[in-house]
């Protein structure tokens, strides 16, 4: 019986709409004199036309057209209400080869969508975005939509559309021509049957784009919705050639298909040797860490202003604990002041299994500057030490602990590199800081910590040495 | 094994791309930028796909798309950027789709600050975006397993069609640990069954979560009940520490769980047998398990950086109302000897 029923219509239509289901297979779910309905019919024929069948995949936006996908015979995702263009976004991107339609009325795209509409044309994306302009939401019942004319009435603007109130109507193709990376922008007009042809030729255009995989394409339709706006045949199509018009000029704003070239994405590469190669993987770096209870924990704290290198004099004594087999944990403080010039990090060894990476009690804190000394000097644990620049000046410790100055900044004017103090002070962290490690893990962390630079080792490693040296 | 010191975000980037994940969407927002920067970095390399989006929604978005187009694909942010995803992860959960998304919790409520909090827990554990609908929620508690629980997510994420959400933290976020590499990389399959990927072996596929007739959203969303009920029969994960004894119990999870470790350790030193019950799936959330130990007659803390979130959930798992709770809000983190306390008085 069904078959009976089969629509006549364009091949890439569904001759019957077993999604929709239903009384009526037949039947679409439109109004009658709806745009929706010959968009959806010229899309269709433009797809088989083309030969790109399989390679399209359809956007139904929230709106009227949420159930484009009961007609058009291709590849279909319900979107969010003005997400399409995302969403297409991430398809696109995840599949070179796919043609996105992002089929969309005028409150889905020019109001809640507009950020995404924006944004995916200036990122210039292999999408074609069909707008739908009928000057109302139609689905919720006739609200006004950013394109309703001034002085019309609509569910939320009963008294017409006042601009004082409500702003003007919105103009996307104007907008979106301002922007540089669309390859197509055109408004066209489905009031009837000669515009319907030039509407046609506009599809065909921007599907063409898609299948050369040449960019960007927008395509504005002046779109009759007879229901809402309570108008007949007659009445729509004045209303879109006379008032429509004169606010949204028909017009081809650009058609860049010639010039522009097609954008073709690398394919992923999965291999387990391409991620090794990426993130430096080698066997070199693998280090046996060992459970030892015995080993009483150490909490350093290190902090300075920024530019000192105090995050990274942390991460040189992780990867020097690191390297000793020990369990290491480094993490930088978060705190009010983080923007106001200083840092500090957390550095905690242990020979077991690390509970909170934050140090509040240190046993070894150094500073470089006196903020610090103010701020975490009495902080730090009975029988702990303080390491402090000694350009910070004369320090006296809380009691049981012991302070020492260290020259670090001196030492770097020395050798000419005043950026190198942190290295210096790792020198005397090392000789001093009685942290259970061994020397020569403080200078292989420096190599590491300067493996891009390698010129630079060498001078480290006499400061570091020459740091050490200071506090013997 | 290969090893190298790694900070928690960057773990992220390397699970994720050892299990396949083909792309990333993200927009900046402290303390998850760096999985975005590190995204930014390692993907193109390879030829993986990175867009910065306009906003955390147009990011979510994105994710939606590729995953319909059945590719593994991951999204990360914090606060504010969470909330604003959560319509897109109720599109995803409704339209089945996999995907992995990871908090980098920071303090809230508001803008708050950039420190780290646990206060999202009911955001992820409970749904968060409108409708019946469940994330699987994994917590991670060191560089480590952000790593291995990112893959582990992926995993999970397709075998239930279902978003899977990482809840970490600003510290785990931010610390930095070694990371022994992951020994496997997974290659990239479509599941042409459902998949939407513009091409002729999925052209007849439909992502959708929409269904106007009630009847069948009501049995669309049985269905999705069922699959929660599964993932709760066979997915729970817990941890536990010291409490085959434990007269009190400590539960946490995340970065917490570890100063309750300590804190559990120091309490053994006085002679209070205190133990660590760290429930590693948020959701599927260990019921059963934590309900063994109350009927036992064990006490409970509840040790986490929120207003009792979880708390709420150890009520009901074990049935005990006057579960006790040491907490810390706006970016502190809760001190061992804050625990401490609490045992002492608990016990
Ligand atoms: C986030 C969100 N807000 C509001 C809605 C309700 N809603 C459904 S359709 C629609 C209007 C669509 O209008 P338009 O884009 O002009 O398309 P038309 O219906 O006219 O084809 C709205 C506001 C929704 N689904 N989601
Ligand atoms: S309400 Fe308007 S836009 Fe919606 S189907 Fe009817 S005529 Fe078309």
């Amino acid at each position: 019986m069904a078959a009976k029923e089969k629509v006549i219509g364009p091949a890439g239509f569904y001759s019957i709409f077993e999604r929709k289901g239903g009384a009526a297979p037949t039947a679409t779910h439109y109004c009658p004199g709806c745009g929706h309905g010959i968009l959806h019919k010229i899309i269709a024929d433009t797809m088989m036309d083309l030969g790109i069948q399989d390679r399209c995949v359809l956007m139904s936006p929230v709106g009227c057209s949420v159930f484009a996908y009961y007609y058009i015979d291709c590849g279909h995702v319900q979107t969010a209400h003005g997400r399409a263009p995302a969403i297409a976004t991430g398809i696109s991107r995840a599949e070179d080869d796919a043609i996105l339609i992002s089929y969309q009325g005028d409150g889905d795209l020019a109001s809640i969508g507009l950020n995404e509409t924006v944004q995916a044309a200036n990122r210039g994306e292999k999408i074609t975005i069909f707008f739908v302009n009928n000057t109302v939401y139609g689905m919720t019942g006739g609200q006004m939509a950013p394109t309703t004319l001034v002085g019309e009435v609509t569910a939320t603007t009963p008294n017409g559309r006042d601009p004082r109130d409500a702003g003007y109507p919105i103009h996307m193709c104007e907008l979106l021509d301002t922007l540089k990376a669309p390859v197509y922008i055109e408004r066209v007009s489905l009031s009837n049957i000669n515009h319907i042809r030039k509407a046609r030729r506009a599809v065909r255009r921007a599907l063409e784009i898609q299948r050369d995989k040449k960019g960007y394409a927008f395509v504005e339709f002046l779109s009759p919705c007879p229901t809402i706006l309570r108008m007949d045949a007659k009445g729509i199509e004045r209303f879109i050639n006379e008032e429509m018009e004169r606010e949204f000029p028909l017009k081809r704003f650009r058609d860049r298909s010639v010039e522009a070239e097609p954008i073709e994405r690398r394919e992923s590469d999965f291999s387990k040797a391409s991620l090794d190669k990426a993130f430096g993987v080698s066997a070199s770096d693998s280090i046996e860490v060992v459970t030892n209870p015995e080993f009483v924990p150490k909490g350093v704290k290190i902090s300075g202003f920024g530019g000192q290198g105090v995050l990274s004099m942390g991460l040189a004594l992780a990867q020097a604990a690191y390297k000793a087999g020990r369990f290491v944990s480094w993490y930088p403080d978060y705190g009010p002041e983080q923007r106001g010039g200083t840092s500090n990090c957390s550095i905690v060894i242990s020979g077991e299994q690390i509970g909170s990476p934050v140090v509040d009690e240190p046993d070894v804190l150094v500073a470089f500057n006196r903020p610090s000394l103010d701020k975490f000097a009495t902080d730090v644990k009975k029988g702990g030490l303080i390491l402090y620049d000694a350009l910070a000046g004369a320090f006296k410790p809380p009691e049981g602990v012991r302070a020492i100055p260290v020259p670090a900044t001196d030492i770097a004017l020395g050798k000419g590199v005043e950026q190198a103090a942190n290295t210096a002070m790792f020198g005397a962290l090392m000789e001093a800081g009685n942290l259970g490690l061994p020397g020569e893990a403080f200078g292989r962390a420096l190599e590491r910590t300067f493996a891009k630079k390698p010129k630079l080792i060498p001078l480290n490693l006499e400061i570091l040495e020459t740091g050490a040296k200071s506090v013997r | 094994m290969p090893a190298q010191l790694v900070e928690g975000n960057s773990a992220v980037i390397v699970g994720a791309m050892y299990a396949g994940c083909d792309c990333f969407f993200g927009y900046p927002i402290t303390p998850a930028s760096e999985i975005l920067q590190e995204a930014s970095k390692y993907f193109p390399m390879i030829g993986r796909k990175f867009v910065q989006a306009e906003s955390e929604e147009a990011a979510i978005n994105m994710v939606y798309g590729a995953a319909a187009a059945g590719h593994r694909v991951l999204a990360a942010s914090s606060g504010p950027g969470m909330s604003l995803k959560q319509e897109g992860i109720s599109y995803i959960a409704g339209a089945e789709l996999p995907c992995v998304i990871v908090d980098i919790v920071r303090a809230g409520p508001g803008l708050g600050n950039i420190g780290p909090e646990q206060s999202d827990y009911n955001q992820a554990v409970k749904g968060g975006g409108h409708g019946s609908y469940k994330n699987i929620v994994l917590a991670p508690n060191s560089v480590q397993e952000m790593c291995d629980f990112t893959i582990k997510a992926f995993d999970l994420a397709f075998k239930y069609r279902n978003p899977v959400v990482i809840l970490a933290d600003g510290v785990l976020g931010h610390m930095i640990e070694p990371l022994e590499f992951p020994k496997t990389a997974i290659e990239h399959h479509i599941d042409t069954s459902w998949a939407v990927a513009g091409n002729e072996a999925t052209m007849k596929n439909l992502v959708t979560s929409i269904a106007l007739d009630f009847n069948e959203l009501e049995q669309h969303n049985v269905k999705l009940q069922a699959k929660y009920d599964r993932i709760q029969e066979n997915e729970v994960e817990r941890e536990e520490y010291r409490t085959e004894d434990a007269d009190v119990i400590l539960v946490s999870y995340g970065i917490s769980s570890r100063i309750a470790n300590s804190a559990v350790d120091a309490a053994r030193k006085e002679g209070i047998k205190a133990g660590l019950f760290r429930p590693i799936t948020l959701f599927p959330f260990p019921w059963d398990e934590l309900k063994a130990l109350a009927d036992r007659g064990c006490s409970f803390i509840s040790v986490e950086m929120s207003n009792g979130q979880m708390r709420d959930d150890i009520r009901l798992a074990t049935g005990c109302k006057d579960v006790a709770l040491v907490s810390r809000y706006g970016g502190n983190l809760i001190e061992r000897d804050q625990i401490l306390d609490m045992i002492r008085e608990v016990a």
